[in-house]
């Protein structure tokens, strides 16, 4: 092989051992809502991957350019280079509708993999001291996910993009004082301009994904140096972090999401049709198409536009108008909020410790309360986006549908909140496991008011002396150290993710994990679980299982079948 | 380490991984073969999804069934330092040669920075290049003005018989088609039935309105002839025209701008003026 040498040869110049091997013995938690962020990473690799081969083909500019193509409809017309050349990827580039439609359908779950996963933070309070920064990060890394999304879909210069950007350059312009200049500086003049998309091609494929980067490269450095937060559970504290090591079970595992991500995303991006260009028509300042709804990430905005009533006022004679309070002070109370959340949350709770240790989202009635409302109220407004479809297909008046809207945007986030405040309150405090649990004893007594708990950590970790079975066993290994954590109790072994060279070493690493907890030294490694002749018992009485309700269906119908072919005449018993 | 001998299901699990592997190389080979025949999108998505699925689950398997799943664990040390060790740090600062102990030179300095700032925006001014119309103005002028001829999007001038009665035509003014605040429509309504006198005024009945949507800017090209009744379609504001082009649901909050308009010498329509009001989405203006 040649990687030994090779490798042998990097680490007498770079010294790169003792930083690998700890590198790959990094423990990740075992648990599925830690992979979202994932999805979100391996949807922005691919993305990068699919964008850079569009950038061949599409051509960035207002110019005029005639369309020559197997699109027929469009074969012969003049429209805008950037136009045409996206009609021309799609209809004529070999493999490049594919890439494409994937580049968008991968824009679409990176957005949502980056919201799910910020839903997980705010609901098990992973943004909890010491985690603020990367919070601060990932809100960012949102807000620019938004800004491409939005500049990606409006590139192709099509008429429903057009619209989309008219209506956002309006939104820009309702600003007061500095609206009309920003707008104006953006686009280089009036909407529409001859710079706007060269411009939004620049902001798109590089300014925006270089900050990307950046910030994802440092989100996963502040990870990796604060090292993964943990759900509680046996054997889990404040000061360890227990879960498969990253070589070689987690690399396996990520690299199988990374496969899922891809796959589904070419799946979509050739079965399932996507922003079809060719059909909208380029567009044209006095054209609109209906139904008009944008990407479903922004959709939020556009729900706002449409159900915010038409309240204008002036100051001192200037006009401040309508979408200034739907889409700007909204879109920016929004992320102020985001923002400011872990700290606001400090401030109420006074909680200054730091946590290694997530919350169960039930654990927070408060927080889950507002995270939940907050999420309706966005759902809401993403529905509204909708209602000219949804009032087409249910046969009502559209603006029915926008007078329940109104109300439903304000009064369905309080009902869910509360309702999310009440449950929470009564898993707490109940005996109930899970929501099916849940008994009307239980709903009530989480009406009542909360007794008053001591400001400050809410639940304290039990003392190691009233907890018996727990013991650290070491053992050398040739010229190393091991040891693991056992807890008889709990019937629970875990083994340190890595050897270290000196029994001081190792006595060092097992108090920092489990501080207070005895430790022996035992002669040598426990031996292995008999995990072959469990699993195949297992299967064995899965199998038999199976097979003698196959056999005693089989049966069955036999037994059915010749009653039937016996005596037609005989009813069978009821 | 001594190489054990693989158990039986062991065994059955790298046979799956192996012949997962193999299905994604045949998802892989599909998408190439796909590719050269042109076999079409729906081809080369399924098999290039195919291959990844492959690579997927042949991951998949080999991550549970053969290298062990959690049982480990890792020291976390916490990040508050001991305090001897961030007095240390900070007396490095705060050494007698450290330049952070030179508050004047620092203040300076700090100073120069952020002139320096400061004057690297200036540039960004020629974003809006300088031979163009300040935005207020831009956005409160439009081409139109006394004499200019309203032609359609084919660019042929309009006698009043062009409009007809039971539709509404988009029309522009001459030559600049593709300016983005200029559109117009024109439409043909019995002066009778008018509630309000049109901003703009009309010729016999012969009507010409902004068609940017004082919401968003929107073109409102939905035209409900019965009900005199225009509809943009993105944000669904609606304006009655009989009522002055006043808006009467959604969320726009101010009646559609009127161009005033004559009959030329030469039987052609044109524009006495520009429009009543600013056309499009409003904006940080006085009227």
């Amino acid at each position: 092989m040649i990687m030994g040498p090779l490798a042998r040869a990097l680490d007498d110049r770079l010294r790169l051992s003792p930083i690998t091997r700890r590198a790959l013995a990094k423990i990740f938690p075992d648990h599925w809502s830690f992979m979202l962020g994932e999805i979100a990473l391996y949807s922005f690799i691919a993305l990068i991957l699919t964008g850079v081969y569009l950038t061949f083909f599409f051509d960035a500019s207002s110019a005029d350019r005639v369309y020559q193509g197997s699109y027929a409809p469009l074969d012969g017309a003049t429209t805008s280079a950037a136009y045409a050349s996206t009609v021309r990827l799609s209809w004529d580039v070999r493999a490049g509708l594919l890439i494409r439609q994937t580049h968008h359908w991968a824009a679409l779950a990176f957005v949502a993999a980056i919201v799910l996963h910020l839903s997980r933070i705010f609901f098990t309070g992973a943004f909890r001291k010491p985690r603020e920064l990367n919070w601060l990060i990932g809100v960012t890394m949102l807000a620019l996910a938004l800004a491409n999304g939005f500049t990606g879909y409006s590139m192709p210069d099509d008429l429903l993009s057009g619209l989309g950007l008219r209506i956002i350059t309006s939104v820009v312009e309702s600003i007061p004082l500095v609206g009309t200049w920003l707008a104006a500086l953006a686009l280089g003049g009036e909407f529409p301009s001859d710079e706007m998309i060269p411009r939004m091609f620049i902001t798109h494929v590089l300014l925006v994904p270089a900050i990307l980067v950046a910030l994802v490269s440092l989100h996963l450095g502040i990870l990796v140096r604060q090292k993964h937060s943990q759900f509680p559970g046996p054997g889990r504290t404040e000061h360890n972090v227990v879960g498969s090591r990253f070589w070689p079970g987690y690399t396996l595992r990520t690299l199988a999401l990374f496969a899922w991500v891809l796959a589904v995303l070419f799946a979509l991006g050739g079965l399932v049709q996507i922003n079809p260009v060719w059909l909208y028509g380029p567009f044209a300042p006095a054209e609109s198409s209906s139904p008009a709804q944008p990407d479903w990430y922004v959709a939020w905005g556009d729900g706002a536009l449409r159900l915010f009533p038409p309240w204008e006022f002036r100051i001192g004679g200037y006009l401040v108008p309508a979408p200034f309070f739907p889409g700007v002070v909204l879109g920016g109370l929004s992320f102020v909020a985001l923002y400011l959340w872990p700290f606001v949350e400090r401030w109420c709770t006074r909680d200054r410790h730091p946590h290694q240790l997530l919350d169960r989202p039930r654990n927070h009635p408060v927080r889950l309360g507002i995270g939940v409302g907050a999420l309706t109220f966005y759902v809401v407004l993403v529905v509204a986006a909708g209602d000219d479809i949804l009032a087409r297909l249910l046969r009502v008046p559209v603006y029915d549908l926008l007078a329940l809207f109104r109300v439903l945007v304000l009064v369905l986030p309080i009902v869910t909140g509360v309702l999310a405040f009440l449950i929470a309150r009564a898993l707490r405090r109940g005996e109930a496991v899970s929501l099916g649990e849940l008994t009307r004893a239980d709903l009530r007594r989480a009406t009542r008011p909360a007794p008053r708990r001591p400001a400050g950590e809410d639940e304290p970790e039990v003392p190691v002396r009233h907890r018996p079975g727990e013991r650290i066993e070491m053992w050398p290994q040739g010229e190393l150290w091991r040891w693991r954590y056992r807890n008889e109790a709990r019937q629970l072994a875990l083994t340190n993710n890595r050897a270290v060279t000196s029994e001081q070493e190792a006595v060092e690493t097992a108090r920092l994990a489990y501080p207070g907890v005895d430790r022996v030294v035992v002669p040598g490694p426990p031996p292995p679980p008999a995990r072959a002749l469990r699993v195949a018992l297992r299967r064995w009485g899965r199998a038999t299982a199976a097979g003698s309700l196959l056999v005693a269906a089989l049966l069955g119908r036999r037994r059915e079948r010749r009653r039937r072919r016996d005596g037609d005449d005989e009813p069978p018993p009821a | 380490m001594s190489r054990r001998t693989p158990s039986k299901s062991e065994r059955a699990a790298s046979r799956r991984i192996a012949a997962a592997f193999l299905v994604s190389a045949a998802g892989a080979v599909g998408f190439a073969v796909t590719y050269g025949l042109n076999g079409g999108t729906q081809w080369e998505g399924v098999c290039l999804a195919v291959a990844f699925a492959g690579l997927a689950v042949g991951l998949a398997v080999w991550s549970r069934r053969l290298v062990p799943v959690g049982g480990y664990v890792e020291e976390h040390e916490g990040f508050v330092p001991p305090p001897a060790e961030q007095a240390m740090t900070a007396a490095v600062f705060r050494a007698p040669e450290s330049p952070t102990r030179r508050w004047g030179l620092l203040a300076a300095l700090g100073f120069a920075l952020t002139a320096l700032g400061v004057a690297a925006l200036f540039p960004l001014r020629s974003l809006l290049p300088w031979d163009r119309q300040r935005p207020t103005r831009s956005l409160k002028d439009t081409p139109w003005g006394p004499g200019v001829r309203l032609v359609d999007d084919q660019g042929r001038p309009l006698r009043p018989d062009d409009v007809p009665a039971d539709t509404m035509v988009a029309v522009f003014p001459e030559g600049r088609i593709d300016v983005g605040d200029a559109p117009a429509f024109a439409v043909r309504l019995n002066p009778e039935r008018f509630i309000r006198h049109p901003a703009g005024g009309h010729l016999g009945g012969l009507v010409v309105w902004s068609l940017l949507c004082t919401h968003a800017g929107c073109p409102v090209r939905l035209y409900l002839k019965g009900a005199g009744r225009v509809l943009c379609p993105c944000h669904q504001s609606s304006f009655d025209l009989l009522a002055g082009a006043r808006p009467i649901a959604g969320p726009a909050a101010r009646p559609l701008p009127g161009l005033p308009i004559e009959v030329g010498p030469d039987g052609f329509l044109r524009a006495t003026g520009d429009f009543t009001a600013p056309p499009g989405a409003g904006f940080w203006s006085r009227p």
